[in-house]
């Protein structure tokens, strides 16, 4: 079974269109399983259109609540500040009515203050980071997410997606799991890309596409996954993408072709649809529609 | 007054607002690209007088002489950054959220903390026509590296510092943040007075759009949106809006120049300079209104 991960280091770089586009040929060639590992601004279902089979909570961590009847600075002789002093996050403000408080958002988890408080007074409950879903979609079995709002754990809840999509498609009989990961090159991506079979880096011909390519190339070499590279939008900049390609060349990276800008593929999202299965519909018209599809084909060979 | 720029989903112009807000602001400025996982504001600035520091964590580290291997440590440990096997016990700094509850629970008072670079802070200053040049600032989290809020905390507090050392009261500190609803975000935003919600008018941008009205309002801080390629998709954020009684600040239709200048490092207001007005009388509404 081989694992794909789509990620892009720099946002809105067609990343979910192009999963998307993937998860079309790939349903019409075999039995593929599908993850969306964007757990913080999840989009992929907007094209999936999953029907939810199962529902899970997720629960990750802890996050500590002061109990007011036990905090020595609730009322008017309050006076102890200990967990304030000991809480590097920030998390703990006082207020004069109800003693110490803790701010969620910013709660590490770490338990400092649990564990000082003079009276016991700050409990260590369970944290609830979000939701994970199992779904049917016309493409096959998606298995996505949504993080609640400044939710933490966000790499845990990527990892949790990413195995029971593994499960899945081993159940299914599914040689293939496409994966649409996140932007940037921290908690989420890591966990979206260690020990996966195979990366594809999709970018756009600026120079915030460049940068922020190389460094997510970086992390890619740093954990020792093959990665491939697609520029995305290409026409809006012919050199900076024939710039792209030669990096490529020069740094060993299989290249997967360029995607010229083309409204069909906002047009295919507003529809709810893959670019690929928009063609299907609206046959081929002069805006060049045929040729992204047909690029974007012509990549997925190159990758499979 | 503090000004975030976010946005739930990536892409939609963050940089290009807060680069365009941060060169047409009058008075005293300070961009702080806080999206240290992939900063791109730099691209777009002409900087000068450009200094470098280490940001840096700290992380526990052992003197075996003291330790009795007994694993308080390891067992208060929330983060699995401290294992204990029979006499030994292993820290693995990536995993620490560098709270300091282990040498805090150690009985024989064996670990200390030492720092531990996880990224580089940038500074520099870039010139603006007939204005006060720009402070900028920007976080960068080394590669590998998988917690971003202790940088942008960082790129915060420098920037808190220098503002309190000028005192320079009518400062107007303007925050890149990066993508997303989750603690990246939350920690660049917190302490702002105002955040401008930048999206698109896709299925997308719609959907992400309303994660970050969502993140904002629980963070109870006013906000408005600018629609960026204000005519590529369809009126769902615009409905969208009017139903939920959020302000829309700007429109910005689809520009090839403004294309090709970002993808050549120009900044918006460079490739179509008519928005530079907006962007001046946008300061001053939010800072009149904060007033």
């Amino acid at each position: 079974m081989k694992e794909i991960v789509i990620i892009s280091g720099k946002g809105g770089t067609g990343k979910t269109s192009l999963t998307a586009a993937f998860a079309t040929l790939a349903a019409k060639r075999g039995k593929a399983v599908f993850a969306d590992c964007d757990v913080d601004a999840a989009d992929l279902h907007l094209v999936f259109a999953p029907e939810i089979r199962e529902r899970h909570e997720f629960i990750s961590g802890h996050v500590a609540r002061v109990d007011p009847k036990k905090c020595l600075s609730s009322g008017e002789d309050g006076s102890c500040s200990k967990c304030i002093e000991l809480c590097r996050f920030g998390a703990i403000k006082h207020s004069y009515k109800t003693g110490c408080e803790v701010d969620e958002g910013s709660c590490e988890g770490c338990g400092v203050c649990v564990k000082f408080c003079p009276t016991s007074g700050i409990d260590f409950i369970d944290r609830r980071c979000g939701e994970w879903y199992v779904s049917d979609t016309r493409f096959g079995t998606l298995v996505h997410a949504a993080l609640d709002t400044r939710a933490e754990n966000s790499g845990k809840l990527v990892t949790t997606v990413r195995k029971e999509a593994k499960r899945v498609a081993e159940g299914q009989g599914a040689d293939l799991i496409i994966v649409d990961g996140s932007p940037g090159t921290g908690c989420p991506v890591i966990a979206s890309i260690t020990g996966a079979d195979a990366v594809v880096i999709v970018t756009e011909p600026t120079m915030s596409g460049q940068h922020d390519l190389e460094r997510v190339a970086s992390l890619a070499r740093h954990f020792a996954i093959p990665f491939s590279v697609i520029v995305n939008k290409a026409d809006i900049n012919q050199t900076m993408a024939d710039a792209t390609e030669s990096w490529c060349a020069r740094n060993g990276v299989p290249f997967l072709g360029m995607i010229p800008y083309d409204r069909a593929v906002t047009k295919a999202q507003i529809e709810g649809k893959s670019v690929i299965e928009h063609q299907i519909k609206c046959g081929v018209d002069k805006t060049g529609n045929r040729d992204v599809s047909q690029l974007i084909a012509k990549a997925w060979d190159l990758l499979c | 007054m503090r000004i975030a720029v976010a946005s739930g989903k990536g892409g939609t112009g963050k940089t290009t607002i807060a680069v365009s807000l941060a060169l047409s602001a009058p008075g005293n400025v300070q961009l702080l690209d806080c999206d240290v996982e992939e900063p791109n504001a730099g691209i777009f600035l002409a900087q000068r007088d450009t200094s470098e520091s280490p940001i840096t964590v700290p992380v526990p580290v052992i003197d075996e002489t003291k330790c009795v291997a007994c694993g308080e440590c390891a067992s208060f440990c929330e983060f699995n950054a401290i294992v204990h096997i029979g006499t030994t016990v292993m820290v693995f700094p990536e995993l620490c959220h560098s709270c300091g509850g282990c040498a805090l629970v150690c009985p024989s008072k064996a670990i200390h903390e030492e720092p531990s670079a996880i990224g580089m802070l940038t500074t520099s200053e870039v010139p603006r026509y007939g204005l006060p040049p720009l402070d900028f600032y920007q976080g960068l989290l080394t590669i590998g590296k998988a917690m971003s809020p202790p940088v942008i905390r960082a790129v915060k507090d420098r920037a808190i510092k220098d503002h309190a050392v000028k005192d320079s009261a009518d400062c107007f500190t303007i925050i890149d943040a990066p993508p997303g609803t989750s603690c990246p975000m939350g920690t660049a935003v917190t302490g702002a007075d105002y955040v401008i919600l930048v999206t698109e008018p896709t299925p997308f941008g719609l959907h992400d759009l309303d994660l970050a009205v969502k993140t904002v309002r629980k963070m109870g801080i006013p906000f408005g949106v600018i629609i960026n390629r204000s005519d590529s998709g369809d009126d769902r954020v615009v409905d969208y809006c009017a139903r939920e009684s959020i302000r829309i600040l700007m429109q910005i239709p689809e520009d090839r120049r403004v294309a090709r200048g970002y993808s050549e490092g120009k900044p918006l207001v460079m490739s179509a300079p008519e928005y530079r007005k907006k962007f001046t009388a946008l300061a001053e509404l939010l800072v009149g209104e904060h007033q």
